[in-house]
């Protein structure tokens, strides 16, 4: 072995060294950021403690280009988190359908999902004689159940045909979802996913199964994915006439 | 004019107690199905989540209207100070507050959370229409009790104008919120019309009077009191410029949605292809609700016989139940166009027309709340002076001809 071989020898071993040592730095420094991440993941999540801000406004956009034609996962997913079982009566309970759409002058087929729209001046809460549905400062429509009465005439006056009335006894409940007979509910938006810095299921669930077509964010903030695709594409509401602005804004309709 | 003498009614024959355990045993099994459904949920009734409100509402809100019209002769006594009526104001007031405790009784107990009543009377969303009604409702109860109390009682006999005048503008206004009810609904296409309210105030002014009249004989006729025809001739009259009005107001309501080329859809439902809903507009709420009537009530010899001045009531209050039943179902029935210009398809049954069948409880219900407001009236007459002595022509109108 010659000195450059030897000189070269001794280098390899250093560099691997210094590898091992970048590695070990580099899971260590992940090790020491991860709970970091998390901590900020929270952070953004809105601790218990803090109330809701209107300096949010969730919303969700569905891009009716990517929905695929009899895929469910959303509507499945929706009922797998919010225990929710429903069948084919028209008694049953859904906070989000699939919608099949045909143009009756083209022939023209697209598919959506729809669920309760989080309206800014939404009409179930305008009516509600008690206040039990309510619209949260973050712009989430939700039903209080320990004040809803069960008059039904938040379903007489959505236009969305987002809400359902809780017809019989319910089992089998999901504890962060408390649902009830002689209630009425709709989509809450996954508020506790929301709450603890998760998105929806719905939007999960299109995401796993590739389609990507439903996104859920923040509104009001400009650097965000869904006010950057509501400002930079063409979107609609559904019932844009009535002037609700609903939270849940559609593209490719 | 003879001095009127009001008194109880005896109430002691087998034939009074008979009537008063048949009307209670309606109003038990009411309750008892109000019961059933609590229980079970509102399962067993043939309301789904497309049509949310059902036969209960029918009766509910047939009743509420009524209510408000029954006071309108005791309002023409003492607003419009027509002699004549005074006779017939206590009975009118009591019947209105029956009326409208069977209506709302109805309501609430068709509640999916019928047992939350005190959350509905402490909690207030004071945008909301229902919640108005509320606040309406229980000042009816109170305005009204404080006008039977200066009608009744001499001391208080110069108060009653003033109590009347605050009762009838009351009944406009409350009338009115039970109109905005529907009215004030964006959603749905046969709604959101600023019409409903006065076009209520107008069925109600039908309504009330059909069933103040229906009362009244049934009470002077069972309780062998005379009631003379210049009264019934006189209601009659009046009854005829009402359900006229009434059906006024329909036309120039389906008139102006037809009209508008939005509105065609639900009009053609309604109209044409509807089924149930069609035939209760055509024959139950036209045919029968309106016409027929009217054209008993305006033709003398026709308007004399009591028999069928009986009809003609009866068939206003069927007809009135009809037009509840498609002004209330026939609406949800029609589905909400939330993509217009798309044919709509969905596991939650959009672009569909919706099933609605009506199921006993909710018939039962409804009846059972009827049967409150009669019962009330029934035990009213009994034991307050409501009525008086006679209704025989000599006594109410001196110069009437025999």
């Amino acid at each position: 072995m010659n000195d450059s071989q030897a000189s070269h020898h001794s280098t390899s071993e250093v560099d691997e060294h210094r590898r091992n040592f970048i590695g070990a730095s580099a899971a260590l420094a992940g090790l020491t950021v991860a709970p970091g991440v998390v901590v900020y993941g929270l952070a953004h999540a809105k601790p218990d403690s803090e109330p809701v801000t209107n300096k949010v406004r969730w919303g969700l956009l569905v891009d009716a280009t990517k929905c695929a034609e009899g895929c469910t996962d959303c509507v499945t997913a929706c009922h797998t988190e919010n225990a929710i079982q429903t069948g084919a009566l028209e008694t049953d309970p859904h906070w989000i359908r699939k919608v099949e759409l045909k143009d009756m002058r083209t022939g023209r087929s697209q598919s959506l999902p729809v669920m309760c729209q989080h309206c800014e001046d939404a009409p179930c809460v305008d009516v509600c004689p008690t206040g039990a549905s309510f619209k949260r400062a973050d712009g989430i429509v939700l039903v209080d159940r320990h004040i809803c009465i069960g008059c039904r005439y938040c379903v007489m006056a959505c236009p969305y045909k987002a809400r359902s009335f809780i017809h019989e006894t319910l089992t089998d409940q999901n504890p962060d979802v408390p649902r009830g007979k002689g209630c009425v509910e709709s989509c809450t938006m996954c508020v506790h996913r929301v709450d603890r810095g998760q998105q929806p299921a719905c939007v999960e669930a299109c995401s796993k199964a590739g389609h990507n077509a439903i996104i859920f964010g923040d509104l009001n903030d400009p650097n965000s994915d869904i006010a950057q695709r509501v400002a930079g594409h063409p979107t609609s509401q559904l019932r844009a006439d009535l002037a609700l602005n609903p939270g849940v804004r559609y593209e490719g309709l | 004019m003879a001095s009127i003498t009001f008194r109880e009614i005896e109430g002691s024959s087998p034939r009074y107690w008979f009537l008063l355990g048949f009307i209670a045993l309606f109003a038990a099994l009411g309750l008892g199905a109000a019961y059933y459904m609590e229980h079970h949920g509102h399962i067993v009734t043939g309301m789904n989540n497309s049509i949310v409100w059902g036969t209960p509402h029918v009766f509910a809100v047939f009743l509420i209207v009524a209510a408000s019209g029954a006071l309108n002769v005791a309002s023409i006594a003492s607003v419009f100070g027509k002699v004549m009526y005074k006779p017939l104001a206590p009975l009118s007031a009591l019947l209105a507050f029956a009326l409208l405790m069977g209506g709302l009784t109805v309501l609430m107990l068709d509640l999916g959370r019928a047992d939350r009543l005190i959350v509905a009377m402490t909690y207030y969303n004071l945008k909301s229409v229902f919640a108005w009604n509320v606040v309406l409702y229980t000042g009816f109860f109170s305005i009204v009790a404080v006008y039977i109390w200066t009608m009744m009682e001499k001391k208080m006999n110069t108060y009653s104008k003033a109590a009347g005048m605050a009762a009838f503008i009351w009944r406009l206004i409350l009338t009115t919120g039970t109109g905005s009810i529907f009215g004030f609904l964006v959603a749905r296409d046969a709604y959101s019309s600023a019409l409903l309210a006065p076009m209520f105030i107008i069925l109600s002014f039908a309504y009330g009077l059909a069933v103040y009249l229906l009362v009244l004989m049934a009470a002077y006729t069972w309780s062998g009191r005379p009631l003379g025809d210049a009264v019934l001739k006189r209601l009659g009259k009046l009854l005829a410029v009402f359900v006229a009005a009434a059906l006024y107001f329909v036309f120039v309501y389906h008139l102006t949605n037809l009209y508008f080329t939005k509105q065609h859809a639900v009009e053609h439902f309604i109209l044409v292809s509807g089924g149930i809903y069609t035939t209760l507009f055509w024959v139950g709420q036209i045919l029968i609700g309106g016409i027929v009537p009217l054209i008993i009530l305006l033709n003398p010899a026709l308007r004399a016989s009591r028999g069928l001045l009986v009809a003609a009531c009866l068939m206003i209050v069927f007809g009135g139940l009809a037009q509840m039943y498609v002004t209330i179902i026939g609406a949800q029935a029609f589905p909400l166009d939330i993509f217009p210009g798309w044919e709509e398809k969905s596991a939650f049954f959009d672009g569909v027309v919706h099933h609605y069948a009506p199921s006993l409880p909710e018939v039962l219900l409804g009846l059972g709340g009827v049967a409150i407001a009669l019962a009330m009236v029934t035990f009213g007459i009994k034991i307050l002076r409501f009525m008086p002595d006679s209704l025989a022509d000599a006594e109410v109108d001196p110069h009437a001809k025999a």
